[in-house]
């Protein structure tokens, strides 16, 4: 019950673990406001995501889909319930997991190469290699000849590059991800999503993806996970994409699974996003 | 081109201003000019004076000095900023009981030290620096307060998420913070490091552009005055441009510096 949920396969097949990568149980998380009530911004929420898996979170805006993944990375614990990670309860941060958010993250007074070779450097790797290694991977994101620029001189998607390399080079066995390319145009969007997905599929981590869009849900990941409308957000929802890898996003759109599988859900999703529309008021 | 042009307008303020004060003083109307030159001097005057100091080399020292005052005040004054504005924004608990307390001498005319500070201090330099430190050290302590504690969440979160220990978090977010939002206030602070130098020199002093300015008041010298005013508005300007371009290469990470400086 507690974590080890997940398919345990006698063939240890590649996307199936004995424990589960993250194991959410029962967590709820509220938080206190200012004038002394409480706000639940999610409800005994249980999600388990097996080791390799690409599990897309989808929910009205204001959801709590970050509080759940903030859960996660341990930036906030839960109020109730428990995480574990690869079977073992976490307490503080998480460190086996990388975060790339929703906003600006980058430091701004760091170059790109510097920036993304911080994250080696904390982990006490010299600094010539870090910055080596840097190099390498800003290459692999395609961005080998900016490594002397500061954030605001790159673009926006140059940016979540960057952000990207950054998280990847620590190579964390779990990443978590806000909807990390929320503010690109439609175009950038799937140029990134066919990014993670490459890099991805190199090396097969656990992957929390929170997005507000069904779409890129679907085409990205190997399960969709619905939440419902906050607050006391809880999750509704639960479905495994079964479409083959490796994917182009702009072709899986076109795919007939991909259509039925989207109906279904946004038949669901719908309602949920209605009544989130209410609460916020369109926000 | 366009800074030509600008350039062009510039120099034109100056030669109207100057050419008016010149007609003002020294063109005769009806027996005698509209505005009495012993009161306001002439341009003619004024410059003859500025040279004569130069060519003397009696400037020099009174330069000195109060540009060693300024420098003192400014960097006395900045690294107790720093220190302080640090210490606050880490321990919250030292910020609030101390709050008022600063919020009480940041109010007080620093004017009304300048007494004090003479006589604690001396007629010498000192007391002219604890003047400076005064002005300067609010203006670093209020920035990097202000910058350690404005710290994005989101980086401040990215910090830790990349595994950053409280010593790293120190050198590699706190500080560069902290110290974007002192630069940015480089100008006010350095300026308020000649302000209280040349003010306490005016208070009572031996030496320095604020002397020069008092003694020629003293004797009616008018056009002393006026010399010891353009020669201090020339130095002022000369350490903001030197401050400019310490800042354009301090802070090419940021925004506005990069406009500024294609």
């Amino acid at each position: 019950m507690m974590a080890g949920t997940a398919a345990v396969t006698a063939d240890g097949g590649t996307r199936a673990a004995s424990r589960a990568a993250v194991a959410l149980s029962d967590v709820t998380v509220a938080f206190r406001l200012a004038d002394g009530g409480t706000y639940k911004a999610v409800e005994s929420a249980s999600l388990n995501v097996a080791d390799g898996e690409l599990v897309a979170i989808v929910g009205p805006t204001g959801c709590g889909k970050t509080t759940l993944l903030n859960a996660a990375a341990g930036l906030f614990p839960p109020s109730s319930g428990r995480v574990d990670i690869f079977g073992t309860n976490l307490d503080g941060l998480n460190r086996q997991s990388g975060y790339l958010f929703q906003s600006e993250a980058l430091f701004p007074w760091k170059t790109a190469r510097d920036n993304v070779a911080i994250g080696l450097e904390t982990a006490g790797v010299a600094r010539a290699e870090a910055l080596q290694r840097s190099q390498d991977w800003l290459t692999r994101v395609g961005l080998g000849a900016f490594g002397d620029r500061y954030p605001h001189m790159l673009s926006g998607g140059q940016r979540k590059r960057v952000g990207l390399a950054q998280v990847l080079i620590r190579d964390p066995k779990i990443l978590l991800m806000d909807e990390p390319f929320g503010p690109l145009d439609a175009q950038t969007r799937q140029i990134m999503g066919n990014l993670l997905l490459d890099l991805w599929s190199a090396d097969r981590k656990a992957v929390m993806f929170v997005t507000h869009d069904l779409e890129e849900a679907i085409a990205l990941s190997d399960r969709v996970v619905i939440m419902s409308a906050g607050p006391a957000a809880r999750i509704i929802g639960d479905w495994r994409v079964s479409i083959p890898r490796p994917r182009d996003i702009a072709e899986v759109k076109l795919d007939r699974a991909f259509h039925e599988l989207h109906r279904e859900i946004w038949n669901m999703l719908k309602d949920e996003v209605l009544k989130g529309y209410a609460q916020t008021g369109g926000g | 081109m366009d800074r030509l042009r600008l350039t062009a307008l510039q120099v034109l303020v100056a030669v109207v201003s100057i050419a008016l004060w010149h007609v003002l003083t020294t063109i005769p109307v009806g027996g005698k000019p509209l505005v009495p030159p012993f009161f306001f001097s002439t341009p003619l005057d004024v410059a003859a004076r500025v040279v004569k100091w130069f060519a003397e080399g009696t400037i020099w020292r009174h330069l000195w000095i109060t540009l060693t005052e300024a420098a003192l005040a400014f960097i006395i004054g900045s690294v107790a900023g720093v220190l302080v504005g640090f210490w606050f924004a880490r321990q919250p608990m030292v910020a609030a009981v101390l709050d008022p307390y600063v919020k009480m001498s940041n109010a007080l005319p620093r004017i009304v030290l300048a007494p004090i500070f003479t006589l604690w201090f001396g007629l010498g330099i000192l007391s002219k620096v604890a003047l400076g430190v005064t002005l300067v050290f609010f203006i670093v302590f209020f920035n990097v307060y202000q910058g350690v504690k404005e710290v994005s969440p989101t980086v401040l979160a990215n910090a830790r998420m990349l595994g950053m220990n409280d010593r790293q978090l120190m050198r590699h977010v706190y500080w560069p913070s902290a110290l974007s939002w002192m630069f940015s206030s480089l100008h006010t602070s350095v300026g308020f490091a000649v302000v209280g130098a040349v003010v306490g020199e005016y208070l009572g002093s031996a030496a320095g552009l604020g002397y020069l300015i008092l003694q020629a008041e003293g004797t009616f010298d008018i056009a002393g005055v006026f010399a010891g005013m353009f020669v201090l508005a020339v130095f002022v300007i000369i350490i903001d441009w030197m401050v400019t371009l310490v800042e354009r290469r301090l802070l090419v990470w940021r925004p506005v510096a990069a406009e500024t400086r294609t």
